[in-house]
C-alpha cells in the first residue's frame, strides 16, 4: 500500500490532518478518507507539521471549516487549496 | 469478527455481574480514612478507598456525596462492603442503601470507641468478608452484563483521528448486544453541544442535555477569569494542531460512534431506563469522571489517550488505548491497546474496534489492566461547592 500523508475524517470535510512528521511545500500527498475508506490526493503549498490541517479546497473569508463533517470554525483570512489551516486563518465561532 | 457472546464474571445477588471481586473498606468521611486504611492493611484481599470529604456538606453537594458512596458500594465489581464513619447516622444511611443489593455490608462508627478498638472490630468482620468473597467463582455471563463507561484524557489530534473513533466503533458493535454505555465530560463537549443534543433519542433527553450543558456553561462564565477563551484549546492543543474548541469537542464526541443516548444522568446516578447509551453530567478531570461513572454502576472503562494519561480506578478496571505511536512507545506500560497503526493505514477502524472488543473481554474475564498492575487506584469525589 502506498504511504498515507493525510487523513480526512468525513467525505464532507474541507480539511485533512497531516499524519507524518511533516509535509513539505509542493509535496503530492495521499489522503485517506476514514468514513468510507476511500482515497484522495492533495498537493501542498505550505510546510505542515504532524497533527496540523491542510486545506482540501480554496476557502474564502467567512467560509466554514468542516472537520468530522461538522462546523469547527470560520475562515478569517482566505486560504488556498494545499495551504496550512490553523489559528492564523481560522477562528472559533464560539467566542 | 464475530462478537463474543459472553464473558466470565461474578454474578451478584441483585442480578448484576462484576468483572472484579473486591471487598472494599469505605470511609464515610475524611477523618475515618486512617481506620479504613489500617483495616485494609490488616486484612488481605480488602481495599480501602480513602478520600477527602464527607463532613459538613449540605444540599446537592451532600446528596452527591451519598450517591457516590452508595453507588460505589453497590457496584457489581464489589463483592462485600465495610462502611466506617465517625458518626452512626450517615454511616447507617450508606449501609442501608447498599444492603438493598443483597450483598454483605456492615457499618461501624468510631465516635465513643476510638480508632484502635474500631480497627480490631472491623478487622474481624473484614476477614470474614474477604474469605467469603475469595470462594466466589467466575461464571459465564452474557455481554449485556457489561456496563461500559468511556472518557478520554491528555488528548491530542491522534485522539480525534483514531483512538476515540475506535471506542465509537466498539459502541456501535456492542450496543446491539444489550450493553449499558456511558459518556460524560460536559465541559469538553463545548462547541459540539447542539450536535450532541441531537443525539438524544427523545425530545426529553435532548432538552435535558441542553439544560445540563447550559447550567455548566453559565457556571463557567460566572466563575471564569478573562483567561477562559485562551485556555480552550490549550497552548499544547494548538501546538498539536487543534485550532478551535469546536474541533476539540468533535474529537471527544467521536467516542460515541453513531449511537443515540437514552437519558441524561446526574453525576453518579445509576441508569434506570434499560440497555443503551447514557450521558452523565461529569467533570472532564479523569479521576473525578471515572469515579462518578463507577458509582453509576459501570463495571469496565475504556480510556483513549493521546499524550498519555495514566489514570486508574480502585473498583472499575480502566483500559487505555492510544493511537499516538510515540506515546505507545515511550509509555508502553500504561497502554493496554495500541491502535497507532490506524495513522499509517495498516489498520482500519473496523479492525481497531475488533481489537478493542477482544481486549475488553479479556479484561472483563480477569486480565489485569496496565493501571491495575501499576497500582493506580484514583478514587476522587466530585465536590459541587464549599462545605458549611
Amino acid at each position: 500500500m502506498s504511504s498515507t500523508e493525510v487523513i480526512i475524517h468525513d467525505e464532507k470535510d474541507n480539511v485533512g490532518v497531516v499524519v507524518i512528521e511533516k509535509i513539505k511545500p509542493n509535496q503530492e500527498c495521499n489522503c485517506w478518507i476514514m468514513e468510507n475508506d476511500k482515497s484522495a490526493k492533495i498537493k501542498s503549498i505550505s510546510e505542515i507539521p504532524l497533527g496540523h490541517k491542510i486545506a482540501m479546497t480554496d476557502l474564502k473569508e467567512g467560509d466554514t471549516i468542516l472537520k468530522y463533517g461538522h462546523d469547527i470554525g470560520k475562515v478569517v483570512k482566505s486560504i488556498k487549496m494545499g495551504e496550512h489551516v490553523h489559528v492564523h486563518n481560522v477562528k472559533t465561532k464560539k467566542w | 469478527m464475530e462478537i463474543p457472546k459472553s464473558f466470565l464474571g461474578y454474578k451478584r445477588e441483585n442480578g448484576r455481574a462484576g468483572t472484579r471481586n473486591h471487598v472494599i473498606i469505605l470511609p464515610v468521611d475524611d477523618i475515618s480514612n486512617a481506620c479504613a486504611e489500617a483495616v485494609a492493611n490488616n486484612i488481605k484481599g480488602t481495599i480501602a478507598l480513602p478520600h477527602s470529604y464527607g463532613r459538613l456538606q449540605f444540599g446537592a453537594d451532600l446528596e452527591l456525596h451519598f450517591r457516590t458512596m452508595i453507588g460505589t458500594g453497590k457496584n457489581p465489581n464489589v463483592a462485600a462492603v465495610i462502611v466506617i464513619g465517625i458518626e452512626p447516622k450517615w454511616t447507617k444511611r450508606i449501609v442501608d442503601a447498599i444492603a438493598k443489593t443483597g450483598k454483605p455490608v456492615e457499618g461501624f462508627s468510631i465516635e465513643g470507641v476510638g480508632d484502635i478498638d474500631t480497627i480490631a472490630k472491623v478487622s474481624k468482620k473484614a476477614q470474614e468478608f474477604s474469605m467469603w468473597a475469595s470462594e466466589k467463582q467466575r461464571e459465564e455471563c452474557p455481554m449485556s452484563d457489561l456496563w461500559i463507561s468511556v472518557k478520554c484524557g491528555e488528548s491530542d489530534t491522534t485522539s480525534g483521528l483514531a483512538s476515540n473513533p475506535t471506542v465509537g466503533n466498539l459502541m456501535d458493535k456492542l450496543e446491539p448486544f444489550g450493553v449499558h454505555l456511558c459518556f460524560g465530560e460536559t465541559s469538553e463537549l463545548t462547541g459540539a453541544e447542539t450536535v450532541c443534543a441531537k443525539r438524544g433519542k427523545t425530545p426529553e433527553a435532548q432538552k435535558k442535555f441542553m439544560k445540563t450543558w447550559n447550567d455548566y456553561n453559565d457556571f463557567i462564565l460566572k466563575e471564569a477569569t478573562d483567561d477562559l477563551s485562551e485556555s480552550q484549546p490549550t497552548a499544547g492543543n494548538i501546538a498539536g494542531g487543534l485550532t478551535t474548541i469546536e474541533e476539540k469537542a468533535f474529537g471527544n464526541f467521536q467516542k460515541i460512534g453513531s449511537r443515540q443516548f437514552i437519558d441524561v444522568l446526574e453525576p453518579a446516578e445509576e441508569p434506570t431506563k434499560g440497555k443503551g447509551l447514557y450521558f452523565m453530567d461529569t467533570s472532564s478531570a479523569a479521576a473525578e469522571c471515572v469515579t462518578l461513572q463507577a458509582a453509576g454502576g459501570f463495571n469496565i472503562h475504556l480510556f483513549p489517550t493521546g499524550q498519555g494519561n495514566i489514570i486508574g480506578n480502585p473498583i472499575e478496571p480502566v483500559i487505555k488505548l492510544t493511537a499516538n505511536p510515540l506515546t505507545a512507545k515511550t509509555m508502553s506500560e500504561h497502554i493496554d491497546v495500541d491502535v497507532s497503526k490506524i495513522l499509517s493505514r495498516q489498520m482500519n477502524l473496523d479492525q481497531a474496534g475488533d481489537e478493542l472488543i477482544k481486549a475488553t473481554v479479556r479484561v472483563a474475564n480477569g486480565r489485569l489492566t496496565c493501571a491495575e498492575a501499576l497500582g493506580h487506584k484514583e478514587f476522587v469525589m466530585t465536590k459541587l461547592y464549599r462545605s458549611a
